[in-house]
């Protein structure tokens, strides 16, 4: 495997959806290309470290306040019975 | 090095269950349903529009659309799929109204291959988000993403910070499996070049040098001219 088809199957090997036999010669490769090895390792901690991040969470008070403006514009919605969005 | 796996895999007969007692009319039925999904829709919709107060409108519109259009979900889908779809239309119209004199879209493709291949190799600190109090790296993350074009940041979004699965992305942004993978491999190359330049090993073993947080080029602008 070339490092560049390394990259193409990238999002499918951190997905886990290769299957097994482009997956064995993507790790083959990665054995001995450290620079994929690198690319490969950072792309899953950069993932990771979004995903875990607690990015833009909504904070209780808000979100309270939100779902409760939610509901009532819902039932006066209902009120008025049923339009076209 | 294992796979990641998609942290949203909730009881979908039970999402079920409440979306059927919805549509007939039980209020706190939906009310759950935006309990369940309220975070989800806030994270995704201060991603794409970068503004908190029309995060906030966002959840709020997207939630009332789809309780008016509750009869027309078919079930075919999740009740998550269809409601991110509902949230990114109306995610998109808030930065549309905000840069109206760009184009914004996320069906374009955008740019070439060659523009996301990895330049900088180099490798991190073996926890580099430790580096950074958790404010500091919030801040990092929230400027580094806010570099990439929309239709980048969003497919990366419902892929890796929402869990959704690609099909489920492509029917939620409309777009196909393909390119949905081609934009998720840039979207994910191109956050690990920026954030390299403060995950970086230092062999010296401290900070000097580090870029300080204000450096993370944005580019804003520029990246939704690029849709």
């Amino acid at each position: 495997m070339k490092c560049s088809e390394f990259l193409h199957e990238l999002t499918s090997y951190l997905d886990g959806v290769l299957d097994e036999k482009t997956k064995v010669e993507l790790e083959n490769h990665l054995s001995w290309c450290h620079n994929c090895y690198v690319v490969c390792d950072t792309t899953k901690k950069t993932i990771e470290i979004y995903r875990d991040s607690q990015l833009y969470e909504l904070p209780e008070d808000l979100r309270s306040r939100l779902r409760s403006a939610i509901m009532t514009k819902c039932q006066q919605q209902k009120r008025r019975g049923p339009q076209s969005v | 090095m294992g796979a990641i796996q998609n942290k949203l895999d909730g009881p979908v007969s039970e999402e079920l269950a409440l979306v059927r007692a919805a549509k007939g009319g039980d209020d706190s039925a939906f009310e759950e349903l935006v309990r369940r999904y309220d975070r989800n829709v806030f994270r995704i919709a201060q991603h794409i529009t970068q503004n908190r107060e029309d995060a906030e409108d966002v959840v709020q519109e997207a939630f009332l659309k789809a309780y008016g259009n509750l009869a027309k979900f078919q079930e075919q889908s999740k009740f998550y799929t269809w409601l991110v779809r509902i949230a990114v239309n109306e995610a998109l119209m808030k930065l549309r109204r905000r840069k109206p004199e760009r184009t914004v879209s996320l069906d374009e493709d955008i740019k070439t291959e060659e523009d996301s291949l990895p330049r900088e190799i180099a490798d991190w600190s073996p926890n580099p988000e430790q580096q950074y109090t958790q404010a500091e790296l919030r801040e990092i993350l929230s400027k580094t993403i806010q570099g990439l074009p929309p239709g980048f940041r969003t497919v990366f979004v419902l892929r890796d910070v929402e869990g959704l699965s690609t099909e489920e992305t492509a029917a939620a942004l409309e777009l196909s499996v393909p390119a949905v993978k081609s934009r998720l491999l840039r979207a994910r190359l191109q956050l690990r070049e920026r954030l390299g330049k403060y995950f970086q090993r230092r062999d010296n073993g401290d900070n000097k040098g580090s870029p300080k947080i204000g450096d993370v080029k944005t580019d804003a602008a520029s990246g939704d001219g690029d849709l």
